[in-house]
């Protein structure tokens, strides 16, 4: 129960006064810009993007800039300026088989078209602190190749010419959106793929571990990871064609998976599939263990009763910002719950104690 | 030779360009009616399942559309991705312009540099993106040799 009450004003813009200082911090030291975190913090910046679901660079980084570096209630800030913006259109699906990617890499294949491209990778560095970076005026060059990475082939296209992975067909469906509708269970793949794109990165991972570790295992490889830009595409409907309005770098992951067949189906791979906002690998490849854990019932595979196999356990509880705020809530002024029960309590232990003499 | 941009591929350079280089490119703009905006939302991105099957949803992006009349009459469109009110402003108004007389002068002036510039730095990542791609070699094994 909740009673208005009065009161706590003075304390309320002092307590907001406090935390601009806060923020601030020692006015000794230069402030940070909105152009420094998202150039130097950018996959802090991608995070906020994603899970945010609005890819807007400038945004999330003054997002991050307000919520002193914490990210989830950066992400609220996100989504809470989302819902002030009027709804233009859908773009029409982007075509990763066309990204400009700068990381391409495939556990399945070693020599394949295209070749493995390590990009801007934390891999194979030794996770040392690198005290150097505690100088200023660090200046990092990339040498370039005499030619530049062209388009990169679909490596589960390999597979699928072969009839050795199942088929993904195309459609034109319209997709339901959970921004738009409350989401109801069972939910379809679809709106599966989006409630996990932008679910807590961590919540996630944590599931896709749990698969890999034998609750709902899945067997999955990396068939192929790519990070790159796309262009987004538009129909504007006043000129009867459609425009590129600009390009937003993603995170896409599809993994191969062990299946036996079914009654319906030939033993063949199936498939997982992640594609994320931004640089976030860690996040592409937990979702597509996790979607691919989730299609158990349309495969016609068992239900263990583990965590990552339950749409409603995963969907339900993959939104930080949701959870956010059913979990900071109780920190809430509760006075009156807590003085009915504080009654309960006395009452009860009252007539305890009276039974026992 | 001149470059020909269909009406399709100059919109698209228009709002993928550098807000800041596309001002100092076309700094004054002629006189105009604003018929829309500008005017700031947002666009849901799609991607598909597996990368080629059903459409789902993957998030929204901001995007600033502007539409705005000539003085002698063309109508110019824009939808650019961000915020940048000037932005969508200034591609709406060249979008009219290309639609007039001064379409080649402004196809040299503007379109061209900004198509050759997005060229040179998409080459130069796709050029450090090639310079990671590993070159796998194989050790000679005793029994082979």
């Amino acid at each position: 129960m909740y009673v208005a009450v009065k009161g706590g004003e003075r304390a309320i813009d002092n307590a907001h006064a406090f935390l601009a200082e806060e923020r601030r911090g020692d006015p000794a030291i230069p402030e940070l810009t909105v152009a420094q975190i998202r150039a130097q913090m950018a996959l802090a910046v991608n995070r906020v993007m994603a899970e945010g679901s609005l890819y807007d660079p400038d945004l999330a980084a003054l997002a991050i800039k307000q919520s002193r570096g914490d990210l989830i209630e950066a992400i609220f800030l996100i989504r809470a300026y989302r819902t002030t913006l009027p709804r233009l259109g859908c773009s029409r699906p982007i075509d990763t088989g066309r990204m400009a990617a700068v990381r391409r890499v495939s556990a399945t294949y070693k020599d394949l078209p295209g070749g493995q491209v390590l990009g801007p990778t934390f891999d194979y560095t030794h996770r040392l602190i690198d005290f150097a970076l505690a100088a200023e005026g660090t200046a990092a060059q990339a040498p370039l190749a005499s030619a530049p990475l062209g388009p990169v082939p679909r490596v589960t296209g390999f597979l699928d010419r072969e009839g050795l992975i199942e088929d993904e067909p195309a459609s034109e469906a319209t997709p339901r959106d959970l921004t738009r509708e409350p989401m109801e269970l069972p939910a379809d793949r679809a709106l599966r793929l989006q409630a996990l794109t932008r679910g807590d990165e961590g919540f996630i991972l944590s599931l896709a571990y749990s698969s890999q570790r034998g609750y709902g295992r899945t067997h999955p490889f990396v068939g192929e990871l790519r990070i790159g830009e796309v262009a987004v595409e538009l129909d504007i409907p006043e000129l009867g064609f459609a425009v590129e309005i600009g390009a937003i770098t993603v995170t896409e992951c599809e993994t191969v998976n062990q299946f036996t067949g079914s009654r319906t189906q030939p033993p063949q791979f199936t498939r997982g599939y992640g594609l994320v906002f931004g640089q976030t690998e860690r996040k592409a490849i937990s979702m597509s263990l996790v979607d691919r854990a989730l299609r158990w019932d349309e495969l016609g595979e068992d239900n263990t009763g583990a965590p990552v196999q339950d749409q409603e356990f995963v969907l339900m509880h993959a939104d930080n910002i949701q959870a956010t705020g059913f979990l900071e809530h109780i920190k809430l002024p509760h006075y009156v719950d807590f003085q009915s029960e504080l009654e309960l309590v006395r009452r009860l232990r009252a007539g305890q104690q009276g039974a026992a003499e | 030779m001149t470059q020909i941009f269909e009406r399709p591929a100059a919109m698209g350079l228009l709002a993928r360009a550098e807000p800041l280089r596309l001002a100092a490119l076309f700094p004054d703009l002629p006189a105009h009616t604003r018929l829309r905006g500008p005017e700031i939302g947002a666009v849901m991105v799609r991607g598909r399942q597996g990368g080629t099957g059903a459409p789902f949803n993957l998030g929204e992006m901001t995007v600033t559309r502007c539409t705005v009349r000539l003085a002698e009459g063309p109508v110019g469109h824009a939808h650019v991705q961000g915020r940048n009110t000037e932005h969508a402003l200034r591609a709406a108004v060249l979008d009219a312009l290309l639609q007039t007389d001064r379409a080649a002068a402004l196809t040299r002036s503007v379109l061209a540099l900004l198509a050759a510039e997005e060229t040179t730095r998409r080459e130069a990542r796709a050029r450090k993106a090639a310079a990671t791609r590993v070159e796998f070699f194989t050790m000679v094994r005793g029994e082979d040799a």
